[in-house]
């Protein structure tokens, strides 16, 4: 585990580095950063050992929402992915129940301000401040609030370029450079407040919504309420699943591209949709070999051109596979996966094993949709727009954000022009799920410089067709859902292979060398990986090999973090070739079969490692009431409040043969998030180095 | 409708009361079923409650049903093998003005004429009990280690299961519509799903007592009023005790705390005024209340995670005692209600007496308890330490 210096897309910001210890281990982290990144740069996984049974527990979420990363930072037990490193921190591993210290502290109680607002946005992602700059535009008294650092959501982890129309939602720019152009947006409206670092804790009966902003709590009492608080990563049951170095994809591409963290050597990760696809080539530009990816389904879930493209690198894709378990002494050590029968049941003598530091686990979101049901429970004037409400693309996500500001300024009686209605036209294609595949067509025209489009799915996207100077790209239907076909003159400019987030489009040319044509391929790996001169290995479509090919020429555009490898192909080849290879696929040591199950032991509630086995004697006891099998089991009781464990719990019902409609459900409870007692008396304390403690790190 | 006959008690409510009292008419081969609206036991306001179980309170009635309750919870395990949560961690009372250490001694005087291991410790014994319980103008207070407290949601399901295994009959999801009365004798119920017909019918209704208590034409003076409380992160143990603040706060009386058998630390605040009504949603307010107040007493608790809050009902009675009787007017009708927010701990001990009762044969003991719980009396006294 180390530090990422060289990345094809995000360049390190130069920070100063301040000191801390773990375990009395003397280390390094940068200013600013989170302790969980700075542990994991490191090399520590090990965070905690479980209080129930000494388990050990490294990051899981990376996002403020469970407690699996806690450990002990200056004396108190924090959540290490929220928690700043500070200089001279004492960092030491959780054991069990931390201890609480007896320490004094000073008796100056603050306190709890309240603040009136016509509008409160919950969560600053792409939803969220599509939202905000609408209801800014109208002068509305509006607080969007979230609760990291910097505004952007999941936008701020996506180094990839995005889907969608130019013209609508940023197509074909990257997703940390459409979050910093949507909080530049907010500036201009100076009736939005907007608030970082503050989490929502509750939406209490009194409809008033409490807040932690830093160390500052407050109620907002909002005459609006906008849940635009995103969605969160599904979780899976498998032996193995809690073991150190098996986690989120979204906690992945937090300590990839967010804070330059390579937190892996070997990864392997479970689910083909869109994060996962994802995920795997963001390890691969993170220089990380990635052993292999499974997906349950037929086809992978995700858009084509996301498979592709890692298809097209080498990676192994297995469709129809499973997992079957996660082993390791103390971290992960090997993944074991299975083909499945049309039932998705594991087939006997189809297990294999790789080793891998790293598993993800990308198999699916569910909508962060509490803070909407407590507003509504409380009677509230209440909205909920993009992932919250349903999940898409970040592109549907701030149309949903700006339709909702709409009928927010309607209900607070603000005049505005309604909603035009190709506004929900758009929504409803950048909603789509994937469409038809068409399979690859032969050249019909004798250009001699000339885009070949690898795209051939249904997706909403458009770029190329908004980008080509000569207007010789064109979709095939009105729908941006349409596939694109070129048709008319090109130049060569390259505008179209630039912009494709699906590194689709090459450029072939005849006019140097009739006989010999180049291709100009798309490559966002790693500068430095390929030179000219070099002899690589082309793919085509869905990853074909089409041999070997010598680079000519290396472009790199630097504005677009793009790189264009020009080979010498032949006219065989040269419509077909879309990438580069650059791994060849590893095949895993052949498991014996019959190889033991011990489902039982799977931990399906996380915070307080209640197992499937406890889970399923209760079920069978005869329990159909979420809230008893909490009371006995404790699954479901720990610090994530059942986020993680709620949906794998319905799915232990239905295995059992039982009717989810005879389930009752949780009771939900505030709060949405541990805090420390004292932040709702807005106490000051003396810290021991006289500084006041700030209250991060809950 | 169907007709399905022959119980000899049914039970309305299976919370903290109605679970107990299926626990020991079960044992006394009775034939009980329990009709409970919600889909498991203890989903009402069971699950609200925190935990505390105590002896120490000022009049007989009270006492010896809670003792004859604490000798059920701390031989739970022994006994019967389910781990309730139970810790003999006695309950403090820390004081800081003359004025209370005055009601307290006061009381501890009529306490320990009742038979009761309580006493008057100094601040180091405080100290030593509480570790990092503020100091200044700590005066001492009342010490009673023979109280504890167990885990209402463990509790309330070993007793269910408990009481099926001795044949007891519970059915959920099912709420009583009628009581069923001829001639001044209760014959039944009816529900939703059908109408059963018992000797006697039990009102273990908690919060809802009163409405239930409708349906049989008896009156009975129980309103609930609302508490909220907090569960926080699990910590290393530190202290034992329940700890009792009986000063006043801004917008509450007495507040108190201990640390469960997981170490975490459950609170609840008694509001002041009171706040009457059945809304069990949380409020805004409880919070900074319930945090000012136990940082101002336990400044190390100001670090301490809030995990979770929620409000609970106090089914009340005008003068802070239960109602538990046979009222002359209904034959076979069994009031056990108004437990005023200690219907956890004095359920087992409740239970055992009213299943004496049923069963005919009621000790010397079983009549004092239910002496002062009469429902015709004047309900003007006040109870000392609610």
């Amino acid at each position: 585990m180390e530090r990422i210096k060289d990345h094809p897309v995000l360049q390190p910001e130069e920070r100063g580095t301040v000191k801390f210890t773990f375990d009395g281990r003397e280390c390094k982290a940068l200013e600013g950063e989170v302790l969980s990144s700075a542990l994991y740069a490191n090399g520590i996984k090990i965070f905690s050992y479980h209080k129930k049974d000494s388990s050990p527990q490294g990051i899981f979420c990376a996002n403020g929402q469970c407690a699996q990363c806690s450990v002990i930072a200056d004396g108190l037990s924090v959540k290490s992915c929220v928690t700043p490193v500070r200089e001279g921190m004492e960092v030491k591993t959780l054991r069990g129940a931390a201890k609480l210290p007896l320490g004094t502290c000073l008796q100056d109680f603050g306190g709890v301000e309240e603040l009136e607002v016509d509008a409160l946005i919950i969560g600053g992602g792409p939803s969220g401040l599509a939202a905000a700059a609408e209801l800014g535009k109208l002068n509305v008294n509006t607080l969007i609030i979230d609760d990291k650092a910097k505004f952007g959501g999941k936008l701020v982890l996506q180094t990839h370029k995005f889907f969608g129309s130019v013209e609508d939602c940023y197509a074909g720019t990257r997703g940390v450079d459409i979050a910093e152009k949507l909080e530049e947006e907010l500036k201009k409206y100076p009736s939005v407040k907007a608030w970082t670092s503050a989490t929502c804790l509750a939406v209490f009966s009194d409809k008033k919504v409490g807040v932690l902003r830093g160390d500052k709590y407050c109620l907002v009492r909002p005459r609006a309420v906008i849940s635009a608080s995103g969605a969160r990563e599904k979780s899976l049951a498998f032996p193995g699943n809690t073991l150190p170095g098996v986690y989120g994809a979204g906690a992945f591409q937090t300590l990839v591209n967010r804070d330059l963290v390579r937190p892996s050597k070997r990864l392997f990760i479970v689910g083909g949709g869109n994060v996962g696809l994802i995920a795997a080539y963001h390890a691969v530009q993170a220089g990380i070999q990635v052993v292999g990816l499974i997906e349950a389904q037929e086809q992978c879930g995700g858009y084509k051109v996301h498979a592709d493209k890692i298809k097209r690198l080498g990676l192994p894709v297995y469709t129809r596979h499973t997992i079957l378990r996660a082993d390791g002494k103390k971290e992960l050590e090997t993944v074991t996966i299975a083909g499945v029968d049309g039932n998705f049941k594991p087939l006997p003598g189809t297990e294999r094993t790789f080793k891998a530091d790293t598993l993800l686990i990308a198999v699916g979101l569910n909508s962060v949709d509490e803070f909407q049901a407590q507003a509504l429970e409380a009677g509230m004037n209440a909205f909920v727009c993009g992932d919250a409400e349903e999940i898409a693309e970040a592109s549907a996500a701030m149309f949903s954000g700006k339709i909702t500001a709409h009928k927010v300024l309607k209900s607070l009686g603000v005049m505005a022009a309604p909603v035009p209605q190709f506004w929900f036209d758009r929504l409803e294609v950048l909603k789509s799920r994937p469409g038809a595949t068409r399979p690859p067509e032969a050249k019909d025209h004798q250009k001699t410089v000339y885009p070949v489009l690898h795209c051939r799915q249904e997706i909403p996207c458009n770029p190329c067709v908004t980008v080509c100077p000569k207007k010789s790209i064109k979709l095939s239907g009105d729908s941006i859902m349409s596939v694109p076909r070129f048709s008319g003159d090109c130049i060569g400019c390259f505008k179209c292979l630039l912009i494709c987030p699906g590194l689709a489009v090459t450029i072939v040319d005849y006019r140097k060398d009739p006989k010999n044509p180049s291709v100009a391929l798309p490559f966002e790996i790693g500068r430095g990986l390929v030179k000219k001169g070099d002899n690589v290995r082309l793919t085509g479509w869905e990853g074909a090999d089409l041999g070997e090919a010598e680079v000519i020429d290396v472009k790199d555009f630097k504005a677009e973090n793009t790189m264009i490898v020009v080979v010498k192909a032949s006219p065989e080849t040269a419509d077909l070739a879309v990438s580069l290879k650059l791994y060849s696929a590893e095949t895993g040591d052949r498991s014996p079969a019959g190889l033991a199950r011990a489902e039982d032991e799977t931990i399906i509630c996380r915070c307080e490692r209640v197992s499937l086995g406890e889970i399923r004697r209760a079920i069978r006891s005869g329990m159909r009431d979420l809230n008893q099998l909490k009371a006995v089991t404790r699954a479901g009781m720990g610090a994530c409040g059942s986020k993680t464990c709620s949906s794998l719990l319905m799915n232990i019902f239905r295995s059992e043969g039982v009717d989810p409609k005879e389930v009752t459900a949780f009771t939900k409870r505030p709060l949405f998030v541990e805090a420390p007692l004292g932040v709702f008396s807005n106490v000051k304390c003396a810290g021991r180095d006289g500084e006041g403690t700030g209250w991060s790190g809950f | 409708m169907s007709e399905k006959n022959d119980y000899d008690v049914i039970i309305i409510g299976s919370g903290s009361i109605g679970t107990t009292l299926a626990v020991s008419l079960a044992g006394r081969k009775l034939k009980t079923l329990v009709l409970e609206a919600a889909a498991s036991p203890g989903q009402g306001q069971n699950k609200c409650a925190i935990g505390g179980v105590r002896a120490t309170h000022s009049d007989a009635s009270k006492i010896k049903a809670c003792l004859k309750s604490l000798e059920i919870f701390s031989t739970w395990k022994s006994r019967h093998g389910d781990d309730i949560g139970w810790i003999k961690g006695g309950y403090i009372f820390p004081v800081y003005n003359e004025r209370d250490e005055a009601v307290l001694k006061e009381l501890l005087k009529v306490q320990r004429g009742l038979g009761l291991n309580i006493d008057w410790i100094g601040p180091e014994k405080v100290h030593s009990l509480v570790p990092g319980i503020a100091g200044k103008d700590l005066r001492g207070g009342t010490w009673s280690p023979d109280d504890g407290s167990a885990s209402p949601l463990l509790s309330v399901n070993a007793f269910f299961r408990r009481a099926v295994a001795l044949g007891a009959q519970f059915n959920f999801n099912e709420p009583v519509k009628e009581i069923l009365v001829e001639n001044g004798v209760v014959k039944g119920v009816v529900t939703p799903r059908g109408r059963y017909s018992s000797k006697w019918v039990v009102n273990a209704a908690g919060a809802q007592a009163a409405a239930v208590s409708e349906l049989a034409g008896i009156k009975v003076p129980v309103n609930p009023d609302r508490h909220e409380a907090g569960i926080t992160e699990p910590v290393e143990r530190f202290f034992e005790p329940m700890v009792v603040d009986i000063r006043p706060g801004d917008r509450s009386k007495n507040y108190y705390f201990y640390q469960n058998s997981e170490g975490q630390l459950v609170f609840c605040l008694t509001p002041q005024p009171p706040i009457w009504g059945a809304d069990r949603r949380s409020t805004s307010e409880f919070l900074p209340e319930v945090s000012r107040r136990m940082i101002s007493l336990m400044p190390c608790l100001s670090n301490l995670k809030v995990r979770r809050t929620w409000r609970g009902l106090y089914p009340m009675t005008p003068d802070g005692f239960p109602v538990v009787d046979f009222p002359e007017r209904l034959k076979g009708y069994v009031l056990e209600v108004g437990m005023c927010g200690q219907g956890f701990m004095l359920g087992p001990g409740l239970g055992e007496t009213v299943a004496a009762y049923i069963a005919g044969s009621p000790s010397a003991e079983d009549r004092e308890i239910l002496s002062g719980f009469r429902l015709e009396r004047s309900f003007s006294g006040q109870e000392a330490l609610k």
